[in-house]
């Protein structure tokens, strides 16, 4: 130990030997070859990645690092969803007026602003990483499995920032809401406005009404209220990231068993 | 100034403007090898160079700079709402201009017999720490700072509470969705807001199905795969970045056209001159009343889209598509046809709506059936 260059004894290394650190991390600070491949295989985060990767693969050239923004995009707004959630009421009483005050009584406050254009940003990132992944033909065998979970997680993320859309209960929100949901009404067979609705009945009794039509079923009602809001705060908070998490999930592990990031052969 | 302002509102014109982006799009983005000659000889591919670039930003830029001394489209382009739209159109040019330079770099390369730049290095390996981790970790802070200033920059829209009573006008989605929504000028709900949306999906989860060149995996081409990429570039680029930029920016009160300097007039009169084809047929051209029948009246219509996805795919098994059938297969081909002809139905119907004033090929109001 004593014949430890000056940089290895700084603070750091002093505190990476205490039998705390050592606990935590294992690994040490990564300076040599064999630490910088221990850490990634000892850290359950660093572990989403390879240890060793072809060096066409890390360049911004090639993978615009979409996905991976679009993840960290995803973590921002799991933080500041979370916080938001502490004042905010999902009632048609309530939401308007706690959003009302995030924006007026909080000094500075920037939560709410982070979230919405994080989930702009979000649906601009999860584009844009789909357009990177067709252009460079990844999509094509072993991959194609891979790409059928991104589609999904693509529209899952439209859904999440759809969702989110109503609750802050404003104008601009549920007329928003009204226009994409009126769109349920007119599904073949099972809305009311749709074409075929009312070839289900039974003699004269209509099965399709408009309280018992997928619309009805999607907003909990006739028009956007109570019941939406209730819905649709769900969703947002718990439903969709239940389930984009589980896609994510198959997405990270999937990128991992189909050979890593393409390149060419 | 006004008169070139005049001018960009009468240009803008879907009745001009979509015509012009078809008739110049499969140009650029060329599929076939005859096109991409022509490409050639008119120089379109020198757009994805460097040079390229700059012309192709400065003209955008300039082109949003002088907008923006326009009252009426600062207005648009400043609500909250709208500002990622603006960055999504600069971001969709750069990152079209970008991919579409490595491709063609490349395809240069293996031209002159050489592999992908990819290639070079690819057998190389580098370890994920720090090489990888630290582009990241940067990666993510210029990310967490962009989000703080935007975020102190633009306050989030807040409206007034929200009023059942009180419509506005116009009624928009979400911008993701006005793709949708603007394809319901177009289509009735149950095809644009709830078919589309479906076969959309399914159709991009069929992509590696349908595209069986082995070419073109893990580098950036264009040659190698000139079809694929100008049939995604058609959806990518046109039927939905369009027309998401039309229903965000041009599209106003009672859902009117309006050009980009025009004032959003709640009074502006369209006239609805839009006729179905069983009133072109009986009324116009065979000068008589509607038949009572529905069958009868719609006969023309069901026989149009019968001939359209029933007859049209054997036909274009035979003619068009000949090497497409040939290397999918009759189910692979069928699946293609059948969603490529419901996807170009779109912009058949555009071009019918604009130019010929058709609504609908299908109408049947009665069961809410219109196509």
């Amino acid at each position: 130990m004593g014949e430890n260059s000056a940089g290895k004894n700084g603070f750091l290394d002093k505190l990476s030997r205490t039998q705390v650190a050592k606990a935590i991390f294992r690994t040490g600070i990564p300076r040599d070859r064999r630490q910088r491949m221990m850490i990634m295989l000892n850290n359950v985060f660093l572990h989403l990645h390879p240890v060793r990767l072809p060096k066409h693969a890390v360049r911004v050239k090639y993978t615009w690092c979409m996905g991976g923004l679009s993840f960290f995009v995803f973590l921002v707004l799991t933080v500041t969803g979370i916080l938001l959630m502490f004042y905010y009421r999902p009632t048609v009483e309530y939401a308007y007026g706690d959003i009302m005050d995030l924006k007026e009584q909080v000094p500075l406050g920037i939560m709410r602003e982070i979230h919405r254009w994080s989930a702009h940003l979000m649906v601009i990132t999860v584009w844009l990483h789909m357009f990177r992944v067709f252009m460079t033909g990844s999509y094509k065998p072993p991959r194609e499995f891979n790409w059928a979970v991104g589609v999904v997680l693509l529209v899952l993320t439209m859904l999440m920032s759809f969702t989110g859309y109503l609750l802050p209960w404003d104008q601009l929100a549920i007329w928003a809401i009204t226009v994409g949901s009126n769109m349920a009404g007119a599904t073949p067979m099972v809305g009311t406005s749709g074409p075929g609705s009312s070839l289900l009945a039974l003699g004269d009794v209509n099965f399709i009404t408009s309280s018992s039509d997928a619309r009805f079923a999607m907003i909990g009602g006739r028009f956007i209220g109570e019941a939406a809001l209730l819905r649709f705060y769900v969703l947002h908070c718990i439903g969709l990231p239940f389930i984009i998490m589980i896609f994510m999930i198959i997405h990270f592990w999937r990128i991992r068993k189909d050979g890593g990031i393409s390149g060419p052969t | 100034m006004e008169a070139v302002k005049e001018f960009i509102n009468a240009v803008s014109r879907p009745q001009i403007m979509f015509p012009m982006i078809l008739a110049v799009f499969f140009f650029v983005f060329s599929p076939t090898d005859r096109l991409l000659a022509i490409n050639k000889r008119l120089g379109l591919y020198k757009l994805w160079t460097k040079r390229g670039g700059i012309v192709l930003f400065l003209c955008l830029f300039l082109a949003f700079a002088f907008g923006l001394m326009d009252m009426n489209f600062a207005k648009i382009v400043t609500k909250p709402d709208n500002v990622p739209i603006v960055g999504l159109i600069f971001l969709i040019f750069f990152f079209v201009w970008f991919s579409m330079k490595q491709a063609w770099e490349n395809d240069a390369r293996i031209a002159a017999g050489g592999r992908p730049r990819e290639a070079e290095d690819s057998k190389e390996k580098i370890l994920v720490w720090p090489d990888l981790v630290y582009i990241e970790f940067i990666a993510l802070i210029l990310c967490t700072v962009l989000l703080i200033v935007w975020s102190i920059l633009l306050k989030a829209p807040l409206e007034e509470a929200a009023n059942p009573t009180v419509s506005p006008n116009p009624s928009k989605a979400p911008w993701y969705f006005l793709g949708l929504q603007e394809m319901l000028v177009y289509f009735d709900p149950w095809i644009a807001g709830v078919l589309f949306p479906t076969v959309i999906m399914i159709g991009m989860m069929a992509i590696p199905y349908l595209d069986t060149n082995k070419k073109g995996c893990g580098y950036y081409t264009f040659k190698d795969r000139k079809m694929a990429i100008s049939i995604f570039m058609f959806y990518w680029l046109v039927l939905w970045f369009f027309l998401i930029t039309v229903g965000t920016f041009l599209r106003g009160p009672n859902w009117n056209f309006f050009g980009p300097f025009e004032a959003w007039d709640i009074h502006k009169l369209e006239v609805l001159t839009n006729i179905n084809l069983s009133e072109l047929v009986y009324m116009v051209w065979l000068k008589q009343r509607l038949p009572e029948n529905i069958l009868l009246r719609e006969m023309g219509g069901f026989a149009v889209v019968f001939l359209y996805f029933g007859a049209m795919p054997l036909v274009l098994a035979k003619t068009l598509f000949k090497k497409v059938y040939a290397a999918l297969g009759p189910f692979r081909y069928a699946i293609f046809t059948i969603l490529l002809l419901m996807s170009i139905s779109l912009p058949i119907k555009m071009i019918l709506r604009w130019l010929f004033n058709i609504k609908y090929i299908i109408a049947i109001p009665e069961f809410f059936f219109n196509i």
